[in-house]
């Protein structure tokens, strides 16, 4: 029995081998040819273009972080083969493609206008007072263009211009911050600072609070919990054990 | 081998699975398969929970744990030699003189920061650095939310229940007080910095569910909980104007004549230049190990998640507790390729997704803890052999998620789950339309350095709080509390590393006898071998690549 929960664990291990240390050629298929920094590597097919850069033997310390769409840090700049257009995406959320040109965006130069959120008033002319540039947009839509999350970014930009913190809260919620749209502006504005403040602006004055929570903190502030903590934190591993079985039974399901 | 037919994202020959997952939809609304009893789930981890399977684990030969059984991959990086010589590197002069230094700016390093600042620690007397971005961290990717006992059919004790229910009765019972008592607060903490929890028209909090959670506790930001209470903190660190570094890991930490932790030698990545910290007091936050593939299982993680704080604080002699568990998530991304190994929120299936087998059969509810529920998936696959295989080898079993609009309304499932909507889009795949294939992925380091409620360690001068620590989840985590735990302790850890230099901390010569000593015991025990650590990053290049390397500056 033993022997076979060995093996079972190495099937396991087997199954994902490619994932989970550098691609071995006599594993590979299918092949494309792409151009980083302008020279030719030959890599898997179906690779996200960080793989494929992994596979051609760099080792990533710039443009790369989460590996999984959340962070920004692989901002990527590229041209397909016989096409003008410059596209943009996120290097380990993008397949690579045959005859890609490509490179990386390392860092995104733009200064955060420093301010105190507790004694800001939640009003229109804030905004404009710490982004005045926003006033600059010119509603080319290079921005949107550029989004790899597909936000409509030129639109909480001119939310941004009236003063709708919801409306930039909204529209700018799943921004990773990686760059892209401040990179290709041509009125130079920082769009992921001026949203991350209209985010925080609303969050803070736009929403209401729940007072359940406020209720709950004053509770646990006044030792309310305490006399239940102390007998609960007595008990033997045997009764918690039986406290827990009971209490999974009561449990909400959706 | 002929080429594969796509429809919709999948090859044919896995759709014919997906037909027989639609036919069994409607019947399945609404039923779910009983809990499991106690003995079942026991039975079930011992039978083929990575943790639990014989293998995979030794005992380690130095050190404070000496004796304990660990993942080999850890006892690799504890048992190997330090990056830097000892004798050779000059410490005579101190590139950065600080109170309070601060390794990892993930959730909990970031709080640490702020909250020091808040106690009286001036922001030009903390440092805060980062081995490649600040907010390059497993944190920016935790997707279901955050748990808070807040409701009123809800208290703290029912969390800590929960929790210790979760943890197999193995969690450090006065540090879990100290996570479900701070719970309500650093909700109210984040609300009051501006970050944006999903809420009804009243502002009052949608709140659902985890695994192995009695009540409604989950505080969600859609599904990027973790990136919104991060960029928000992160935010609010930049407006103070608290010294940062980045790409500049640790690679030791220094001790003084009494063994005080007082400060780390950080190394410049792209330019190879050492700088000295001195500091009166040091929080390491540095995340956890999913990028060490334990049982070379993919992995959630960050690119970063090399373990990397524990393998410095270990040299100083600071105990591990719970070291020996992994936790494994039960949906991770079992295809397409690109995406192998990434988070599916467990939030899917607390919203109705099942999980069912390649006939479309159930065969386990859908919120077991997370390794009874990761273990009874591995038995789908690969010893009921139930599993829906890959074109790259993988097996997986389906996530029903077209159940979630279903059982909520159209639409519920891109309001809920942009990120995830979005990523399979990326690749083909509707996941409002067709299931997704799932695998257990290496998740999480359910242990570590062991601390007290207030983020202190046994070595004095070293703070620690985040995923990096142990005790908190005892041997498995429950949804929604490695956000909290990051929060909760990065806090007590910046209140009590300043609390600790107010009140005066005599700071000796730094120096790296810790490490000597610890080169000594590596060789007594015998262990010869060329392993370097920490490890700073994995290595994914191509073998062929490699093959052909020469190294020559």
């Amino acid at each position: 029995m033993a022997e076979k929960k060995i093996s079972l664990m190495d099937t396991v291990r087997d199954a994902s081998k490619g994932v989970i240390s550098g691609i071995d050629k006599k594993d590979v298929e299918h092949w494309v040819e792409i151009y980083f920094l302008g020279k030719a590597y030959q890599v898997p097919a179906g690779l996200t273009i960080m793989q494929a850069l992994e596979y051609a033997g760099y080792r990533l310390i710039r443009s790369c972080g989460c590996r999984a769409g959340f962070c920004g840090a692989c901002s990527t700049v590229f041209r397909r083969k016989g096409e003008y257009k410059l596209q943009t995406a996120m290097a380990c959320q993008t397949r690579v493609e045959d005859g890609m040109y490509l490179v990386q965006i390392p860092f995104s130069p733009a200064e955060k206008p420093l301010y105190d959120i507790e004694k800001e008033k939640y009003e229109a002319s804030v905004l404009l007072k710490y982004f005045p540039e926003v006033a600059r947009c010119v509603s080319c839509n290079t921005c949107t263009k550029a989004c790899p999350q597909d936000l409509q970014v030129m639109d909480y930009v001119q939310a941004a211009l009236k003063g709708d913190y919801k409306q930039v809260a909204e529209l700018s919620f799943e921004c990773i911050q990686c760059g892209l749209c401040a990179i290709r502006c041509p009125a130079e504005i920082v769009q992921y600072h001026v949203a991350q403040f209209g985010r925080r602006m609303y969050g803070k004055y736009g929403i209401p609070r729940e007072e359940n929570t406020e209720k709950r903190v004053k509770e646990i502030k006044n030792g309310e919990f305490n006399k239940k903590f102390e007998e609960i934190m007595s008990l033997s591993e045997e009764e918690l054990r039986s406290v827990y079985t009971e209490q999974q039974n009561t449990r909400e399901v959706y | 081998m002929a080429e594969l037919e796509f429809v919709g994202g999948y090859p044919t020959y896995m759709r014919e699975s997906i037909k027989k997952v639609e036919q069994t939809r409607n019947r399945r609304i609404g039923k779910l398969v009983d809990q499991m009893t106690p003995k079942e789930r026991e039975d079930i981890l011992n039978l083929c929970h990575p943790d639990y399977a014989p293998g995979g684990k030794r005992e380690l030969k130095i050190g404070p744990n000496k004796g304990e059984i660990v993942p080999n991959e850890v006892a690799d990086l504890l048992e190997a030699y330090p990056l830097v010589n000892p004798d050779k590197i000059d410490l005579s002069v101190v590139d950065y003189d600080t109170d309070i230094l601060i390794i990892g700016g993930g959730l909990a390093g970031t709080s640490a920061a702020l909250l020091a600042n808040d106690n009286g620690i001036p922001a030009d007397r903390i440092l805060l650095t980062n081995k490649l971005r600040h907010g390059d961290a497993n944190s920016m990717m935790a997707q279901g939310g955050t748990q808070a006992a807040d409701r009123p059919n809800d208290s703290p004790v029912l969390h800590y229940i929960d929790a210790m229910g979760g943890g197999h009765f193995t969690n450090k019972p006065d540090v879990l007080r100290a996570l479900v008592e701070d719970a309500p607060g650093v909700i109210k903490w984040l609300e009051e910095l501006g970050a944006l929890f999903d809420k009804d028209e009243n502002g009052n909090f949608v709140e659902l569910t985890g695994g192995g959670t009695a009540r409604r506790r989950m505080h969600a930001c859609a599904d990027y909980t973790g990136m919104e209470e991060l960029r928000v903190i992160r935010d609010e660190f930049r407006n103070r104007k608290i010294p940062v570094l980045e790409f500049f890991p640790a690679i030791e930490l220094l001790t003084d004549e009494e063994n005080k932790v007082v400060g780390a030698i950080l190394w410049n990545m792209e330019t190879d230049e050492y700088k000295i910290v001195r500091a009166k007091a040091t929080v390491l936050a540095t995340g956890g190990f999913g990028r060490l593939h334990i049982r070379g299982f993919p992995t959630t993680n960050h690119y970063g998640a090399t373990y990397d704080g524990p393998v410095m604080a270990y040299r100083t002699g600071a105990r591990l507790r719970d070291a020996d568990t992994v936790q494994y998530h039960p949906t991770g991304a079992a295809y397409p390729q690109q995406i192998i190994g990434l988070l599916l929120t467990e939030k899917l299936r607390t919203s109705g997704a099942q999980p069912v087998n390649k006939d479309g059969e159930e065969f386990v509810f859908p919120l077991e803890p997370r390794d009874v529920e990761a273990a009874s998936f591995i038995r789908e696959c690969y010893i009921r052999e139930n599993g829906v295989k890959t074109p790259t080898g993988m097996k997986g079993i389906w996530l029903d998620t077209p159940l979630i609009d279903i059982l909520n309304g159209p639409g519920a499932t891109e309001k809920a789950f942009p990120a995830m909507v979005r990523m399979f889009q990326r690749f083909g795949i509707d996941m409002i339309k067709d299931p997704v294939l799932v695998f257990p992925t290496l998740h999480y380091q359910n242990g570590g350095i062991e601390t007290d409620p207030e983020g202190s360690t046994n070595i004095k001068g070293l703070f620690v709080a985040g995923e990096i620590s142990g005790g908190v989840h005892g041997k498995n985590r429950l949804m929604g509390n490695s956000t909290l735990d990051c929060m909760v302790f990065g806090r007590r850890a910046g209140v009590h590393s300043a609390e600790y230099v107010k009140k005066g901390v005599d700071v000796g010569q730094p120096g790296l006898k810790h490490v000597k000593k610890y080169v000594d015991e590596l060789k007594s025990a015998k262990i010869e071998t060329d392993r370097k650590s920490p490890l700073l990053l994995p290595d994914y290049r191509g073998k062929a690549a490699l093959a052909r390397g020469i190294d020559i500056f």
